[in-house]
C-alpha cells in the first residue's frame, strides 16, 4: 500500500458496529478518557491516533472491558456492540471478549506449542467437536494470520521460539481462532522491524474482509496505510474523527493539524 | 567569544594525559579495590568458617558410621551341637566353644593369651546365645567352618577409635575390666578385630545406657519422614489456595493488606512459640495423642504456611502479566487464566518454595520439645496408620536427646545424627535447585 493513494481510497458506508457515547474513564482521581462519542463501522480498519497518554489505548481496552482487571479504572457511560449495552450488569466479560478479540503491544504467545496457542480459545469455548475439527480450525487461523507456510512443519514446536513478527502473526492467528467479531490491536507492530510490519499491515488489511477492526498505533504513516478511518485522541479528549483521507489531508481542527504535521505529540 | 577571562592564564587547564592517573582517579581506585578486598575477605572468612564446621562435623560424626566386629572362623560339629542341646546350661556350652575356637584361632597366629567368659561377654556380649540361635536358624551351616561375626561392645568401638584409652579407665566395672585391654589388642594382633559400615545406626531404634553402641536413628526418620508428610499435604493446597486467591483474586484493601503484614510477620515468629500453641491447641484442647508426629506435622505446617505463601506469591507475581492478558483476551475466564498459565509457569518456584520450607520445617526442634517428640522410641510403628499416631521421635529431636545423654558414646551418635539430617537438608535443596534451573522460563 502506498501514503499516496489515501486520497482517491474509495470510502463506503458500512453498519456501524460499535457505538460509544459519553464515554469517561477515570484511573482513581485521574481523568483519562472525556466525553468520548465514535461510531466504529463493521469491516473496516478503524486507527486511533494520537500521542503518548492520551487515552487511546484506554479507550481500546474499554471495548473488550480489558480494563476491569485494573482494580482503579472505572468506566461511565455506554459502549454498544451491535446495540447491545456491554457494560450491562447481565453481560459476562469473559463471553464479550470471545467475541472481540485483542492483540497486544508485546507479542505474547503462550509458552506452549504453536498449535496450542491457536487451539487454546476454541478448546475453552467449545468450538471444535473433535480433533480434526480443531485442527482444521487451527489451520484455516494460521492461514488466516498469514503464517500457515511458515509453521505448519513445526506445529509442536513452542511459540515462544519464533521471531518477533511471526510471534504477533501467531497472536493474530490466535485471537481469530475464536472466531471474533470485532478485533482489537494495540500497537501490534510496535515491537517489530519495518519487514515483519509490513506483513502484518498487509494481514491487516485483508483481516479487513471479515472483522471490524480497531488498531491503536504511534505511526501517523501506518494508521494512513491501513485505516480507512481515523480517530484522533488528544489528552483525553475525541479531537476528530473521520475518513482517514480527509483526516491527513484537510482535517477541521487545528490541533489534528499539528500533530499531523509534526508541531504536537 | 571575546570574554577575555575565558582565556586567562588562572582558567587554563593543564594538558591531561590518558596513560597517566589523575589524584581524583586515583581514589577512586583505590575504593573500588579496597571494597573487593572487603567482599573477598568477608567470602573467605565464611568459607572458613564453613569449612571449620564441616570438619568439626564430620570428624565428630563419621566414626559413628563405623562399627567394630569381630571375626572367627567356628565350626560346631553335629556332636557338639547334640551335647549342647541336651546340656541343662545351653548357651554356656555354646559360649565354651566359641571361647576354644577364640583362643586355637590366636594361637595359630601366634597370639597366646588367657582369657575367661566373663571378658568375652564383656567385650562381645552374650556370645553363646547369638552362636545358638544362629545355628538354630542355619541348621545346614552345623559340621561347616563358618567366619562367625561378632558386633563389639561400644567400649571396644572407642578404643580402638581411640576415644578410649587405659588412663580413662579406673578400676574397672562391670563394663569394663582393665585387662580387657590386652584381649582386644590380641584379638587385633591375631587379625580377627575389622571395622565395618554401621548399618545399624542408619535402620536401628533408640537404645538404653546398657547398649549405646546399639541406638540408631531408624525410627527417628521414620518419624520425621511421617511429620513432612502431613506437613507437605497440607501445607502445599492449603498455602498454594491462599496465594492464588491473595494474589490474583482478591480485592485490594486494608483488610488484604492487614493478612498480608500478618503473613509476612508469621514467617518471623520464633518456633518455640508455635511448639507452644500446637500443646495448648492439638494437645489440651483437641486432645490428638501426645508426641504422635501427626501433631507435630500439624505444628510445623503452622510454620511453613507462612514460607510457602510468600515464595509463592512472589513466583506467581513473576509470571509476566502480558500472560494473563493473551489468556483473558482470547476469552479465557480468570480462574481458567491463572491454572491454564499462571500457576504452570509459576510451578517451579513454588515446588522450591514448598521444598525449602519443608527443608526448615525437618531441622526444627524447638517446637517438638513442647509437644513431646523427645521420649525414648525404642520400636518402629507396626502400620502406616501407627506411623502417624504413636509417639515417635524426629531426627533433631534425637540428636539433642543423645547430646542430652552422658555417656561418650551417645555424643557421638548425636554428631552421626547431624550429618544424616544434613544429609536430608542438602539433598531436599539440591532437589529444589535443579527443579529451579531446569524449568525455570525466561521472558
Amino acid at each position: 500500500m502506498n501514503d499516496m493513494r489515501i486520497v482517491e481510497r474509495d470510502v463506503q458506508q458500512n453498519d456501524v458496529k460499535i457505538a460509544a457515547k459519553g464515554v469517561q474513564v477515570y484511573y482513581g482521581d485521574n481523568h483519562a478518557i472525556k466525553d468520548v462519542d465514535v461510531e466504529i463501522e463493521d469491516k473496516t480498519v478503524t486507527a486511533f491516533i494520537g500521542p503518548s497518554g492520551c487515552g487511546k489505548s484506554t479507550f481500546l481496552r474499554c471495548i473488550n472491558r480489558m480494563n476491569d482487571t485494573i482494580d482503579v479504572c472505572r468506566v461511565v457511560g455506554d459502549i454498544h456492540i451491535d446495540g447491545e449495552d456491554i457494560y450491562d450488569p447481565k453481560v459476562d466479560p469473559v463471553q464479550l471478549r470471545a467475541k472481540v478479540g485483542m492483540v497486544f503491544q508485546k507479542p505474547n504467545p503462550f509458552p506452549k506449542s504453536i498449535y496450542d496457542n491457536v487451539a487454546y480459545g476454541p478448546r475453552i469455548h467449545g468450538l471444535a467437536k473433535n480433533k480434526a475439527e480443531l485442527d482444521e480450525l487451527v489451520e484455516k487461523s494460521l492461514r488466516r494470520g498469514a503464517i500457515w507456510d511458515e509453521v505448519k512443519d513445526r506445529l509442536d514446536a513452542p511459540g515462544t521460539g519464533l521471531s518477533g513478527g511471526q510471534q504477533q502473526r501467531l497472536c493474530i492467528a490466535r485471537a481469530v481462532a475464536t472466531e471474533p467479531e470485532v478485533l482489537l490491536m494495540d500497537e501490534p507492530c510496535s515491537a517489530l522491524d519495518p519487514i515483519a510490519t509490513a506483513q502484518v499491515e498487509e494481514l491487516i488489511d485483508e483481516l479487513r474482509q471479515s472483522y471490524s477492526v480497531v488498531i491503536v498505533t504511534h505511526s501517523m504513516q501506518q494508521a494512513a496505510r491501513v485505516s480507512q478511518k481515523t480517530a484522533f485522541f488528544h489528552l483525553g479528549n475525541l479531537v476528530e474523527y473521520g475518513e482517514t483521507g480527509q483526516i491527513f489531508t484537510n482535517p477541521n481542527d487545528p490541533r489534528t493539524e499539528s500533530y499531523i504535521t509534526g508541531r504536537i505529540g | 567569544m571575546t570574554d577575555a577571562s575565558l582565556n586567562s592564564p588562572d582558567n587554563a587547564r593543564a594538558p591531561r594525559s590518558l596513560t597517566q592517573e589523575d589524584a581524583r582517579t586515583k581514589k577512586r581506585n583505590a575504593s573500588e579495590r579496597r571494597f573487593r578486598a572487603y567482599g573477598i575477605a568477608a567470602i573467605c572468612t565464611g568459607l572458613f568458617f564453613l569449612l571449620a564446621l564441616l570438619a568439626a562435623i564430620l570428624s565428630a560424626g563419621l566414626p559413628a558410621f563405623r562399627q567394630a566386629v569381630v571375626e572367627v572362623p567356628f565350626t560346631l560339629t553335629q556332636e557338639q551341637h547334640d551335647e549342647a542341646e541336651e546340656a541343662m546350661l545351653k548357651t554356656a556350652i555354646y559360649t565354651n566353644y566359641f571361647i576354644t575356637s577364640l583362643s586355637n584361632t590366636m594361637q595359630a597366629e601366634g597370639v597366646q593369651i588367657k582369657f575367661d567368659e566373663d571378658a568375652v561377654e564383656r567385650l562381645l556380649g552374650k556370645v553363646g546365645g547369638d552362636l545358638r540361635s544362629h545355628f538354630r536358624d542355619n541348621p545346614d551351616q552345623i559340621g561347616e567352618e563358618i567366619e562367625f561375626e561378632l558386633a563389639a561392645s561400644s567400649r571396644v568401638d572407642r578404643y580402638l577409635k581411640g576415644t578410649f584409652t587405659r588412663e580413662d579407665l579406673q578400676g574397672g566395672n562391670r563394663f569394663f575390666m582393665p585387662e580387657d585391654f590386652d584381649l582386644i589388642d590380641a584379638m587385633k594382633e591375631a587379625g580377627l578385630i575389622k571395622q565395618v559400615f554401621n548399618w545399624n545406626f542408619i535402620t536401628g531404634v533408640d537404645t538404653g545406657v546398657d547398649n549405646p553402641g546399639g541406638a540408631g536413628i531408624g525410627a527417628s526418620v521414620l518419624g520425621s519422614f511421617f511429620m513432612m508428610l502431613v506437613v507437605l499435604v497440607l501445607s502445599l493446597p492449603i498455602g498454594v489456595a491462599a496465594s492464588i486467591y491473595l494474589e490474583e483474586f482478591a480485592p485490594k484493601n486494608r483488610f488484604t493488606d492487614f493478612i498480608e503484614i500478618n503473613i509476612a510477620n508469621l514467617a518471623a515468629v520464633p518456633s518455640i512459640v508455635f511448639g507452644i500453641l500446637g500443646l495448648a491447641v492439638f494437645i489440651q484442647f483437641a486432645h490428638l495423642p501426645q508426641s504422635a508426629p501427626l501433631v507435630g506435622g500439624l505444628v510445623l505446617t503452622l510454620m511453613t504456611l507462612p514460607t510457602i505463601i510468600i515464595s509463592t506469591r512472589a513466583s506467581l507475581k513473576a509470571v509476566p502479566p502480558s500472560i494473563r492478558d493473551a489468556a483473558l483476551g482470547v476469552g479465557a475466564s480468570k480462574m481458567q487464566a491463572v491454572f491454564h498459565h499462571v500457576l504452570p509457569l509459576a510451578a517451579p518456584g513454588i515446588l522450591t518454595g514448598t521444598i525449602i520450607g519443608l527443608a526448615q520445617a525437618l531441622g526444627e526442634t524447638a517446637p517438638l520439645l513442647l509437644i513431646g517428640m523427645v521420649g525414648f522410641v525404642a520400636r518402629y510403628p507396626d502400620t502406616f496408620l501407627e506411623g502417624f499416631l504413636e509417639p515417635n521421635s524426629a531426627v533433631p529431636a534425637q540428636i539433642y536427646n543423645w547430646a542430652a545423654r552422658s555417656d561418650a558414646v551417645f555424643t557421638e551418635k548425636a554428631w552421626g545424627g547431624i550429618i544424616v539430617l544434613l544429609l536430608f537438608l542438602v539433598t531436599m535443596n539440591t532437589i529444589a535447585v535443579i527443579l529451579r534451573r531446569r524449568f525455570e522460563r525466561r521472558w
